[in-house]
């Protein structure tokens, strides 16, 4: 039988993690992934898990160590955020162009400067072309769960590629919530220890040469089939989710979840990781007010869930999108151009960008009503232009009159 | 080239680059010149010398042609012969 415990973000994801049995860990501390690794530090030494946890000098090392040790067969996992991410990035890459399937958390944390310790996807979402899988969750019992669903997507031979689990720093890695804890058994049956390296590996009595020097042509080959892997994980992806739905009985949604979005709804928001809590309270307010407007909660955006997007925003007049994250470049959120990418194909749809709560700062409810007005008064416009102008939503107090 | 590995490692059929396609010049040993001191062998910045049979042979589809092993060798043994359209 599972059990119900209080627990914060952080918690959530060394306790998947102890569940999910990996033989090695490295990681570094950071603000704010060092509770992670420091809770399965703790339970390394007190017996309750028989694994490897390597204290390294840096993340550059950290990852260095994972992918010897996946190179080498076993399951590893390691957690970091931002700056640490940003250290870690060179073989960060080499993990995924090895096609290892490595977990990592990520407790996401804006990229300095200004010297700064709270939220923002900026850490995670600059590294999205870096071919690892990406999922962004919403609360702690989606941080435990997701973590077990993707050690089982990240070995599948479908796959055979490594996965970040993203959450708000703070507002969900200190914040604690009621979790639901699945027992070792149930978690043993749904993730067999059946990793056995086939494609890569370093194995004395079947020697190969790891990562030599590989002209271009072969290059684009192995490129080719890594981008394919990432698309077949989308199947993946909605596969696992389903699976863990029918053993623990909750269900994420495999890559894009719809609330309150029907065939007749005019307006939609998009939302990314915690902000969509209030988003929902925002979304259920304007309903009871006769406003036609839904929410579209992307949960993984490494493969990026195009079609399924675009047949849930098939009847959308408008959309906005909310980022707690900058692109540079394009004047908006990284999240928007995303989107935007994905509906280029529906002509029809306005879409407006909305940037808010950089640096922790809090999206508030207020601010989605705000955003899901905006987009209901453009989804009932005749014409105009289809794409507006960023909105930056910025709590009261701080504005200045001119 | 089409292969079934999907990440890079080296194996059967799937080599690593044969460097000695870079080459401008390349190396002559004279076997009678050779007095089997193994300089060359010692000095190769990519390992392209081997020693078989108390005899050193130089493998030339991974010899960049440095000479290197030429400059080193005490008795002028090794000589560097231009490519030919190169």
């Amino acid at each position: 039988m599972s059990h119900v415990e209080v627990m914060t973000g952080n918690r959530a994801a060394s306790t998947a993690a102890c569940l999910a049995r990996p033989e090695v860990i490295a990681a570094y501390p950071i603000t704010p992934q060092s509770s992670v690794v420091e809770d399965i530090s703790k339970a390394i030494a007190v017996g309750k898990l028989d694994a490897l946890i390597s204290e390294v000098e840096s993340e550059h090392s950290a990852m260095s160590v994972l992918e010897g040790a996946t190179l080498g067969g076993v399951r590893t996992f390691s957690a970091t955020s931002s700056q640490g991410l940003a250290f870690m990035y060179e073989p960060y890459f080499r993990a995924s162009t090895l096609r290892l399937p490595i977990v990592m958390a990520i407790a996401n944390r804006e990229m300095i400067s200004p010297q700064t310790l709270w939220a923002s996807a900026q850490d995670s979402l600059s590294v999205r072309d870096a071919g690892w899988i990406q999922y962004y969750v919403e609360n702690n019992q989606e941080i435990l769960d997701t973590i077990l669903q993707a050690f089982r997507v990240a070995e599948d031979k479908r796959v055979l590629l490594p996965i970040n689990i993203c959450y708000d720093g703070f507002y969900l890695s200190h914040m604690s919530e009621r979790v639901d804890v699945p027992d070792q058994s149930e978690v043993d049956a749904f993730l067999p220890q059946c990793y056995k390296p086939e494609h890569i590996y370093l194995d004395p009595d079947r020697p190969m040469a790891v990562d030599p020097l590989t002209n271009g042509d072969l290059l684009m080959e192995y490129r080719q089939k890594h981008l394919e892997a990432q698309q077949r994980a989308l199947t993946v992806i909605e596969e696992v989710s389903e699976n863990f739905c029918n053993l623990f009985g909750r269900h994420w949604d495999g890559c894009v979840e719809a609330y309150k979005i029907n065939y007749n709804t005019k307006g939609a928001i998009i939302t990314l990781g915690s902000m969509t809590g209030a988003a929902r309270e925002a979304i259920d307010r304007l309903q009871s007010e006769g406003l036609s407007i839904g929410l579209i909660k992307i949960r993984v955006v490494r493969p990026f869930p195009k079609t399924e997007l675009r047949e849930l925003l098939s009847g959308i007049k408008a959309v906005g999108v909310v980022d707690r994250n900058v692109c540079f470049g394009w004047n908006t959120g990284i999240i928007y151009q995303e989107v935007l990418a994905a509906i280029s194909s529906s002509p029809s749809i306005i879409h407006q960008p909305f940037i808010a709560g950089l640096g922790g700062e809090d999206i508030t409810i207020e601010m989605f009503e705000t955003a899901a007005r905006q987009v209901v008064a453009l989804a009932q416009k005749k014409d105009g232009p289809r794409d507006q102008e960023t909105i930056w939503l910025r709590s009261v107090s701080e504005e200045v009159d001119e | 080239m089409s292969h079934n590995y999907v990440a890079p490692v080296g194996v059967e059929g799937i080599y690593i680059i044969k460097t000695g396609k870079w080459r401008t010049q390349h190396p002559v040993l004279v076997e009678d010149k050779c007095v089997k001191c193994g300089k060359c062998f010692m000095f190769c910045p990519v390992g392209a010398i081997k020693r078989e049979n108390d005899r050193y042979r130089i493998d030339l589809e991974y010899c960049k042609g440095c000479g290197i092993c030429s400059h080193e060798c005490p008795t002028k043994a090794i000589k560097m012969v231009g490519e030919e359209g190169k």
